[in-house]
């Protein structure tokens, strides 16, 4: 791996940053290089090829950051960013520390997805649409979309930090519409790693099968029922319900401004005990995983919950010099244009001893909610929302009809608590995590849930 | 910029292309982020990239890049071929056909004759200060803290402007450029009270920053906070609902990009088969107008050159048109709306609303209550990425807001969902309110308050 910007340059420019003071300079450079193709009505279209390369210089003077970033990667452009970063501060020039090279090992890549040829890309969609639409008569649409992107990081800082990783990502989505007379429904699949083309070998076509799956059976679904009853939630994309209730209310930055309602919680009892949860940045080939983070702290495995007892926050390295304590790799930027900010990387339940049908077969009227459409939350009040994608009523201890549109609402340390069980079965997920303007990639995993009691916002009253 | 797209063209016809568009765009901008009185962080941005369209045959591809040397374009230029011969033919893909207004004048101010000139960019906004910026966003937060006791904090006051310039060349015989500057600044105020905590936005947009009103951010972003204090959750029943304009917009947001001509052709739209017939009450008037002169999304042509314009997407109860772009039109045998939108040079051309301007109508909004009588007033939605089907148009949705008792806004209210479709919601508008707000969630939307008829609202 070579790095974007030599270590005499990077001195340089952290030199420049640093000519008005400002206890702390960072200079981040990027080139990323991606494709991205789909397939709808059986037609390969949108082809699109992408390149980009800049910095993001950062200087950090009393409790300000003053940050410029630059398209290009050339000296000129570099130091132009590192002039306008300090441009806003008078005092004396500050000295950086001699660099010294961290040593990263990127994950490893198997099959460079920019080595295999465009036209096996388009077949791995072709075959993706007639999977799907293999599926049933009744799917009327289906679509596929590939993308594959490349991202070479280089970091260094007036600590004296130098480090840099190798990031290739692919990902694979699909899409169908059935149809049966006025009844239209969606459903959706997507496979993603920190991975090669190679993640693609084992059968992708069950993505496309997947989606088809989902989209048909809504069409027997009826409306959601409305109000508040038992809800088990399904293992790997129902772990979006952890990552929004909890994971973005362990963000160091709310925390500190005391927008999140996991502040001052530290080291106490905020769910029951049979619950333990993690964010793990290394996942070997994980969507959510990088070697280093964007300030070049190495990625880590962080326990968050351990039998219920809240044990860390989730760290950058500005918010971590705020506690005192280091940083746990989870400062992440969606590019040289965005500030790091705290985020999650991989974010899981651990398994607990629950069997998933024993789970179920408790409940005597209930909403089963086997996959999410997305979620939000407002991490200051700890209210949320999540849509369902995949549905079912619980009568009787049994799964019965699908419902469709259904939505969950409730309030995070609540519905924390009124975790009942959690399943001895596990599966991660990739997602597009938004916060703040920036998106990153992130992990979500567990194996089925149960909450005691939550709001289900349906149209049958 | 111009000289830039023009030998990209020619670099992408020498690459083997039939036709070509470049879309170049320079872009210099700034952000202030502003926590307990202090300037938490100072940015200056400046971007600059290029994106190529090639066609070769029925056959369309797209590149774009950073890189603007000569090495560079050409670079991009064949990769923008070459992406092209990936794709499958399309007998309807090519480049806008001529005749289109031309704009060759660098600020897009030639307008024809007879026609208001669009001025879209105030010089004043580059001349700002950024110490006169970092007070402005400073006086937001401090005038959401001092509007009431109970305000306990300030998650941020933000503020963010761009001063952008975009030119566009074709080998069809396009050609345009046009500077725009924007601004915005909002605060998420934290009030505190009844033992639990509550969030509240207030926002305003312009196009530099003299015209921003802090106190009004500030003040409206308390007032958010502090009236949910104590809500709790209203009971699951179908009733009358009041959308302000911040949650109206939204809604109206999906209703723009279900009337995108791809979504419809491609039989993924709940507006499908409906041209021509009664989709909404009469209450309800919807046009797209990319030549609004306060609008965020307007500019003299849209993002494949073809020159913007007033689209009435509905009107007397009806659904006028969809929303065209060239390749939609050439399909549907219709012409362009000027509707081809773009996020930038990263982003290929694709059917997507201007600025949605619902028209008002004669109610204030306490008269709008009054008519409700009984119902739920909608100050706040979430989830609406995930929980609206874009195809059927089914929707639920978290909410908050307060209850409508005997015509009156009575106590607040939250986690309960309101859901639906889209078709019926827009049936079952029974009055738009007189004073209609920009809003900038789901595109460039103005809208009043909406009273709709009935709704599903869950919640114990």
């Amino acid at each position: 791996m070579s790095a974007l910007i030599e270590p005499a340059l990077a001195e340089r420019v952290l030199s420049r940053a640093l000519a008005n003071g400002g206890e702390f300079a960072e200079v981040f450079a990027e080139r990323n290089a991606g494709l991205t193709m789909a397939i709808d009505e059986s037609r390969i279209e949108s082809v699109q090829s992408g390149a980009s390369a800049g910095a993001g210089v950062r200087v950090l003077s009393g409790g300000t950051t003053y940050f410029a970033h630059v398209d290009g990667l050339d000296p000129d452009d570099v130091g132009r960013a590192a002039d306008e970063a300090a441009a806003a501060l008078h005092a004396a020039q500050a000295e950086p520390r001699p660099l010294r090279a961290v040593a990263s090992t990127p994950h490893a890549i198997e099959q460079r997805p920019s080595e295999v040829p465009a036209e096996r890309k388009a077949e791995l969609l072709r075959d993706l649409d007639e999977r799907g639409r293999a599926a049933g008569s009744e799917i009327a649409q289906f679509t596929a979309s590939y993308a594959e992107v490349r991202r070479e990081v280089t970091v260094a800082n007036s600590d004296g930090l130098f480090a840099g990783d190798d990031r290739t990502r692919v990902r694979i989505g699909a899409q169908a519409v059935a149809r049966r007379g006025d009844s239209v429904e969606t459903g959706s699949e997507t496979l993603g790693g920190h991975r090669g083309f190679e993640l693609f070998g084992d059968d992708p076509g069950r993505i496309a099968a997947g989606a088809a799956r989902k989209a048909l059976i809504l069409l027997d679904a009826g409306p959601a029922p409305a109000g508040s009853m038992p809800v088990v939630v399904g293992g790997g994309f129902g772990g979006v319900l952890f990552h929004e209730m909890t994971g973005h209310g362990l963000e160091a930055d709310h925390v500190q401004k005391d927008a999140s309602v996991y502040a001052g919680k530290l080291g106490t009892q905020v769910a029951p005990s049979l619950l333990s949860a993690y964010d793990d940045g290394r996942m070997p080939g994980e969507w959510g995983s990088d070697s280093i983070d964007d300030e070049g702290t190495p990625t880590q495995q962080t326990m968050v919950i351990e039998e219920g007892r809240l044990v860390s926050f989730l760290y950058d390295r500005l918010t971590a010099r705020r506690d005192g304590v280091g940083s746990t790799g989870n400062g992440r930027r969606e590019s040289f244009r965005h500030l790091p900010v705290p985020r999650m990387t991989n974010t899981y339940i651990a398994p607990g001893e629950a069997e998933p049908e024993a789970m179920i077969a408790e409940v005597s009227h209930g909403f089963y909610a086997a996959s999410f459409a997305g979620g939000q939350v407002d991490p200051a009040t700890g209210d949320f929302v999540f849509g369902v994608s995949e549905g079912y009523l619980i009568e009787d201890g049994r799964v019965t009809r699908p419902c469709r549109g259904a939505t969950l609402v409730g309030n995070c340390l609540e519905a924390l608590a009124a975790i009942d069980a959690v399943g001895n079965d596990f599966e991660m997920k990739t997602g597009v995590c938004g916060k703040a303007g920036q998106k990153v990639p992130v992990g979500t995993g567990q194996g089925h849930v149960r909450i005691q009691a939550m709001t289900v916002g349906g149209t049958e009253v | 910029m111009i000289e830039l797209a023009r030998r990209a063209v020619e670099g992408t016809l020498a690459s083997g292309a039939g036709d070509a568009e470049a879309y170049a765009s320079e872009d210099a901008g700034r952000e202030v982020r502003v926590h307990g009185g202090e300037v938490e962080s100072l940015t200056a941005a400046t971007k600059r990239g290029i994106g190529i369209r090639a066609w070769i045959g029925c056959r369309v591809g797209y590149a774009y890049g950073t890189d603007l040397s000569a090495a560079g374009i050409a670079e991009l230029a064949s990769r923008a071929a070459e992406a092209a011969r990936i794709a499958d033919e399309d007998e309807f893909a090519g480049p806008p056909e001529l005749p289109v207004r031309l704009f060759r004048d660098m600020t897009g101010k030639g307008a024809p004759e007879g026609e208001e000139a669009l001025e879209l960019s105030d010089p004043s906004l580059a001349a700002t200060p950024t110490a006169e910026i970092a007070e402005l966003t400073l006086e937001i937060e401090r005038a959401a803290l001092g509007a009431d006791a109970r305000i306990a904090g300030v998650e941020q006051a933000v503020y963010a402007d761009s001063a952008e310039r975009v030119a566009i060349v074709s080998s069809t015989g396009i050609e345009g450029e046009y500077e725009r500057t924007d601004c915005y600044g909002y605060v998420q105020a934290l009030a505190e009270g009844d033992g639990g905590r509550e969030t509240g936005l207030g926002f305003d947009l312009a196009r530099n920053p003299a015209a921003l009103d802090p106190t009004a951010i500030g003040r409206e972003a308390a007032t958010r906070a502090t009236a949910m204090i104590g809500a709790g959750k209203p009971a699951s029943r179908g009733c009358p609902v009041v959308l302000d304009p911040t949650v109206a917009a939204s809604f109206v947001g999906l209703i723009g990009r279900g009337l995108g001509a791809d979504a419809v052709q491609r039989g993924r739209s709940p507006f499908a088969g409906l041209l021509g017939t009664a989709v909404a009450a009469k209450a309800l008037v919807i046009h797209d107008d990319g030549l609004d002169p306060t609008g965020s999304a307007s500019s003299p042509f849209d993002g494949e050159g073809v020159p913007r314009r007033r689209n009435a997407l509905i009107e007397g109860g009806k659904l006028r048109t969809y929303l065209y772009d060239a390749y939609t039109a050439r399909r549907d045998g219709a012409a362009s709306t000027g509707s081809a939108g773009r996020a930038g040079y990263r982003s290929q051309p694709a059917v997507s609303a201007s600025n949605l301007i619902v028209a008002p109508g004669a109610s204030g909004f306490e008269e709008l209550l009054r008519e409700a009588g009984e119902g739920v007033l909608v100050t706040d939605v979430a989830g609406l990425h995930s929980g609206v089907n874009p195809v059927t148009g089914a929707f639920s949705v978290g909410a908050s807001g307060r209850a409508i008792r005997a015509g009156e806004a009575a106590e607040p209210l939250r986690e309960f969902t309101i859901a639906g479709d889209l078709v019926s919601m827009l049936r079952a508008v029974r009055a738009a309110g007189s004073r209609p707000r920009w809003v900038p969630f789901g595109g460039s939307v103005s809208t009043p308050p909406l009273l709709i008829g009935e709704m599903t609202v869950a919640g114990s």
